[in-house]
């Protein structure tokens, strides 16, 4: 399977990266030989295995419902790039 | 020609618990802007999801109301989209493996009919924030859009119905149905003003007889039943009009504005829905066990339709009626409480669904904020019951405690309102009525009885009037049968 | 002082030959003096330091010295410190003062370590080089025209080079393995689970694990009694009870069966650096060790499974770097979309963004059963080739890198060349195995490093091979150029 430039323009946005023109090719020729290296995947013989997402066989803890967490707005927010009354801000989003 | 409206529900269900899905921030309505956002809310670098106990255990129990298979095992997986309002770039959910499989719920139209709606599965995921979009700009004067996450983490089910509906009446029926579920079992406040529960409508239409579904628009994020009800019919309308001009159905997300009663296309992206699920790597497979199941079984309040089911049965009200009382298990709590108390069910019902709704209703308020206690309400209706009040002084009373003047017998009490029972002092006010009124009191004797049975209401209503309402109406209607008839100065 | 191990620089403060603060002074001193060759630094805490080191020398007059206690130590800049920037090495987080400390950091300041500063490292642990970071790359003490590998690159030259006597470090697909190989120091890479995530910045979730690097197996088997245990607030961290490390190290090798598997010594290997594993593996058969040949026929689609998951896993992890709540934010941007594409784009180095875009894609619409569960399903068979494998053996080994240290920029041109470097790493990852690197050798006067892959949860075991090899052999001990002054 290989990168066309279309692929990676689809594939840029929903990564909401920029794409220089530009740099394009080149990184479409990049990115092509690491899927040709992926590729060797198709090699594999995996039968009926099950997929593994998880390198233990472990299931999901619980905690209890208790409000733990206190309100660290003034310590957090100094680290945003932009605040006010209390709300991280951004621009205007239209739906 | 004839069109066929084909609805189906997504419906979002904010749990009531204390803590968040996976951080032990606070869930309640209504603080400071991003006062309850944690580490993990804010998705800082580093920070991990543990998933909250009493949100696996509500959405187990929806599953058991209405009867749908439990996920023993279910796996939350990561839907990726950007959104400011969506701290980690990904909503927390499941998909492939929801919590709970399919069920069924039985809906009632208010004519009585019955319908059965397929809920397709339900799944645990975790609310985004939200976007302010007033009152924010940058040093340029351009609108800026203000982002508060205390509400991101918030869990929440997806309830996901098959497309069974075939009216906006029978949509708001179903979302009425879930959301007297969801608050009767305890797993939601239901307040719907606060976005305790909302609703995205898909609606297509096709022509009667295909079997073909058309092509669905979903309207997205309705708060009340109400805009339900209006979004459908407005989103009908408009297809079909589209349809019989030869146009096409898009399939869109649309928006509808309550205010004005219109809705308009989202901007949509040709990626809008690559959404990349994949299994959430920092949480494992969540495993319910049948004792789990049971357990929780056990716990589960009696569900509307049986209490629908009973209040027929038991206190001889229609199905209607137990209907409505049934389906809030706040209203149906304050009903039997009331009932218990008055000793008459009847009357209760009557009260609870007249005068109490009519009053919350106005007063936007639910029956957990009613001022007058169910105690109350049942101690009025007991002293209807014995004489010492009529119902329309009732009225009178019921007014007062609600306004906080005290119980029904001290309201009764301090205003003296007790009813007129005594046979002595009501026959002189009936004898002074008839002598005040000797004219009519001759025609009346003159007339004959069916011209008389018109004539009688006059004589009472002076009689109320001169007791402020106070008299027995039954006695008022006796003593006036028998004066009427004697000749004066007999 | 500093050509001291941790474990004798730990006997040497409880027998009062020197105080914490004149150790943190020292190698303060050292990072000052030698780092502007190595680059191993991205933060120097030289106050807080000074200040942990008082309050450790105090606790130990009170007699309440912790298991670390007044030993220096320096964190990967992957985990949060709270009040101290934590970069990741990227311009994303060049402004980033964590609010928070990962449970690593808390748990080795319980300990009474003394944290002198934070480590450079590939852009969001993503590289083999230390190439990708956004401070710059991280020389080689050995030689400094060469790599040290990465992306615990930091970690690992500053060990080497005895400006820190131990470092923690992380390991997604052999982070702290391949560095410590190419820089001749001891590096563990604990099972998935038995250390907690917590604060440890995500790269890819389901294969990260934190670990350490010294320059002795016993040091790291001390700095993981510290950092091991249950962590409520990462699900995927084990309750399982910690074992005595220490305890375990000196147990005699006989009777241990060691399995080496053909693929970790492909035809194409450098030879001396096969000589070498072979060398140290017979100096474990000499002290009763059995050599048991093995197969783990689909360890070589390790890398391409690897390039699968880890980048997809990554791809979602890194969309919280979005320039709303932290992290860096472009100047002026147009609008909305503008504002995350060109934060993203400007944010994140070229690396960073490849992954990204891989990940992407590999779980875009189409290609999810192709690639992403096709991966994981490879996953699941080396897994279970491994846990063959331990039904006849205790532990595998074989050489840690098909390559001894390579030049700066040389594998720049070509991402694949560069992904080969953990050919042999990235197993233990995938199946969640713990595993550790250990300097055993020299060619052309460069490390080689042997790994040894342990069954799940037997740190203990593979700790004491490292060590009775250590005691045996003094590889550990060679010094590279930059800091060769004792």
């Amino acid at each position: 399977m290989a990168l066309d430039p279309q692929d990676l323009a689809r594939v840029a946005h929903l990564a909401r990266l920029h794409l220089d023109p530009a740099d394009s090719d080149a990184l479409a020729e990049r990115l092509n030989r690491i899927l040709g290296m992926i590729d060797h995947l198709q090699d594999a013989d995996v039968g009926e295995i099950e997929p593994m997402a998880h390198p233990m066989d472990m299931v999901q803890t619980l905690r209890d419902d208790t409000v733990t967490d206190t309100d660290i707005r003034t310590t957090v927010q100094p680290l945003a790039p932009a605040t006010e009354a209390g709300c991280y801000l951004v621009p205007r989003v239209i739906e | 020609m004839s069109w066929e409206t084909v609805i189906g529900l997504e419906v979002h269900v904010q749990l009531s618990t204390a803590s968040k899905i996976f951080s032990g921030a606070s869930t309640a309505f209504g603080a400071e802007p991003n006062s309850q956002a944690s580490l993990v809310d804010l998705a800082m670098p580093g920070t991990l999801p543990v998933l909250n106990r009493e949100a696996v255990r509500k959405a187990v129990k929806f599953g058991l109301a209405i009867n749908a298979e439990i996920g023993k095992r279910s796996v939350f997986e990561r839907k990726n989209y950007f959104y400011p309002d969506l701290p980690k770039g990904y909503q927390t959910t499941q998909l492939a493996e929801p919590i709970v499989g399919a069920g069924v719920i039985e809906i009632q139209l208010e004519d009585g009919t019955r319908k059965n709606v397929r809920i397709h599965h339900a799944h645990l995921e975790e609310d985004a924030g939200k976007s302010l979009h007033e009152d924010f700009f940058d040093e340029q004067g351009q609108g800026m859009t203000g982002i508060d996450l205390n509400r991101a983490g918030t869990p929440l089910i997806e309830i996901v119905t098959e497309p069974d509906m075939r009216s906006a009446e029978e949509a708001v029926a179903c979302a009425r149905k879930l959301h007297s579920i969801v608050t009767s079992i305890g797993i939601c406040d239901g307040h719907m003003a606060q976005g305790s529960m909302r609703f995205d409508v898909n609606v297509s239409v096709r022509k009667q007889g295909d079997p073909k579904l058309g092509t669905r628009t979903e309207t997205k994020n309705l708060n009340s039943f109400k805009f339900m009800e209006a979004a459908i019919k407005l989103e009908v309308d408009r297809q079909i009009d589209l349809l019989e001009d030869g146009g096409t159905i898009e399939q869109e997300t649309r928006l509808y504005n309550g205010d004005t009663n219109t809705a308009r296309s989202m901007r949509t992206k040709e990626d809008a829905n690559d959404y990349r699920y994949f299994p959430c790597p920092d949480l494992l497979p969540v495993i319910i066990t049948d004792e789990d199941i049971e357990a929780l079984r056990a716990e589960l309040p009696e569900l509307p339709d049986a209490r629908q089911a009973r209040f027929s049965a038991e206190y001889g009200l229609s199905d209607y009626d137990a209907g409505i009382l049934a389906g809030d298990r706040a209203v149906a709590d304050y009903f039997e409480a009331a009932a218990q108390a008055a000793g008459d069910a009847k009357l209760a019902a009557n009260w609870v669904i007249g005068d109490v709704a009519g009053q919350l209703n106005a007063a936007g308020i639910t029956i957990e904020q009613c001022p007058l206690s169910a105690a109350d309400l049942g101690q009025m209706i007991q002293r209807i019951q014995d004489g010492t009040i009529s119902s329309k002084i009732a009225k009178q009373v019921f007014e007062a405690c609600w306004n906080g003047e005290g119980t029904p017998d001290e309201v009764i009490e301090a205003r003296g309102l007790k009813q007129m029972s005594d046979t002595g002092e009501l026959e002189k006010i009936v004898d002074q009525v008839i002598a005040d009124n000797a004219t009519q009191a001759e025609a009346f004797r003159a007339a004959d009885e069916g011209k008389q049975k018109k004539m009688f209401g006059f004589f009472v209503g002076q009689v109320m009037k001169l007791t402020q309402g106070k008299a027995n109406p039954q006695q008022v209607n006796a003593l006036l049968q028998e004066k009427l008839k004697e000749t004066p100065g007999a | 002082m500093h050509s001291l191990t941790l474990t004798e620089l730990n006997a040497g403060l409880a027998r009062g030959d020197y105080s914490a603060r004149e150790l943190t002074e020292h190698f303060l001193q050292r990072i000052q003096t030698l780092d502007p060759q190595l680059n191993s630094f991205v933060s120097i805490t030289a106050e807080q330091a000074l200040a942990q080191a008082d309050a450790a020398d105090a606790a130990r007059a009170r007699g309440e010295a912790g298991l670390l206690n007044g030993l220096p130590i320096a964190h990967k800049d992957i985990f949060c410190t709270r009040g101290v920037r934590t970069s990741c090495g990227s311009k994303m987080l060049d402004n980033f003062i964590a609010p928070y400390d990962a449970n690593i950091v808390e748990r080795m300041r319980a300990a009474g370590a003394v944290m002198l500063g934070k480590t450079n490292m590939d852009e969001f642990a993503m590289g083999s080089s230390n190439e990708t970071s956004y401070y710059g790359p991280v020389k080689n003490p050995w030689d400094t025209s060469r790599v040290p590998g990465g992306s615990s690159g930091g970690s690992a030259a500053a060990v080497a080079a005895r400006l820190i006597p131990a470092a923690t470090a992380s390991d997604t697909g052999g982070s702290i393995r391949q560095p410590a190989a190419l820089t001749g120091v001891t590096g563990l890479k604990p099972t998935y689970g038995r250390v907690s995530r917590w604060g440890m910045i995500a790269f890819a979730s389901s294969l990260d694990q934190a670990g350490a690097m010294a320059n002795s197996a016993a040091d790291c088997a001390l700095l993981l009694q510290a950092m091991a245990g249950h962590d409520s607030r990462d699900s995927t961290c084990v309750a399982r009870p910690v074992d005595n490390y220490l305890g375990e190290l000196e147990k005699p090798l006989a009777g241990l069966r060691i399995g080496v598997p053909a693929e970790f010594f492909p035809a194409d290997l450098d030879s001396r650096i096969a000589d070498q594993a072979h060398a140290a593996l017979a100096e474990l058969e000499r002290q009763g060790a059995t050599l048991v040949p093995v197969a783990l026929p689909s360890v070589h689609l390790s890398v391409p499974a690897y390039y699968v998951i880890a980048p997809a896993e990554a791809s979602s992890n890194l969309a919280r770097f979005d320039g709303v709540r932290y992290g860096y934010r472009c100047d002026n941007p147009a609008d909305l979309e503008d504002m995350f594409k060109r934060s993203r784009s400007e944010g994140f180095g070229a690396e960073v963004k490849r992954r990204i875009l891989v990940g992407t894609y590999a779980l875009s619409h189409g290609y999810y059963d192709a690639y992403y569960l096709k991966a994981q399903k490879v996953r699941r068979l080396i897994s279970n080739e491994f846990a063959r494998a331990f039904e006849q053996v205790d532990v595998l080994m074989g050489p840690t890198t098909p390559e001894i240290a390579f030049g700066i920029g040389a594998k720049n041109d070509d991402p694949v060349t560069m992904y080969m470097a953990d050919a042999f790493t990235i197993g233990a990852n995938l199946a969640g195995l713990p595993a550790l690197s250990m300097p055993a050798g020299l060619v052309d006067g460069l490390p080689v490093g042997v790994q040894v892959i342990g069954n799940y949860f037997r740190e203990a075991q593979i700790l004491n091979v490292a060590h009775r090899f250590q005691q045996a052999t003094d590889w550990h001990r060679a010094r590279p150029a930059v800091g060769d002054d004792a």
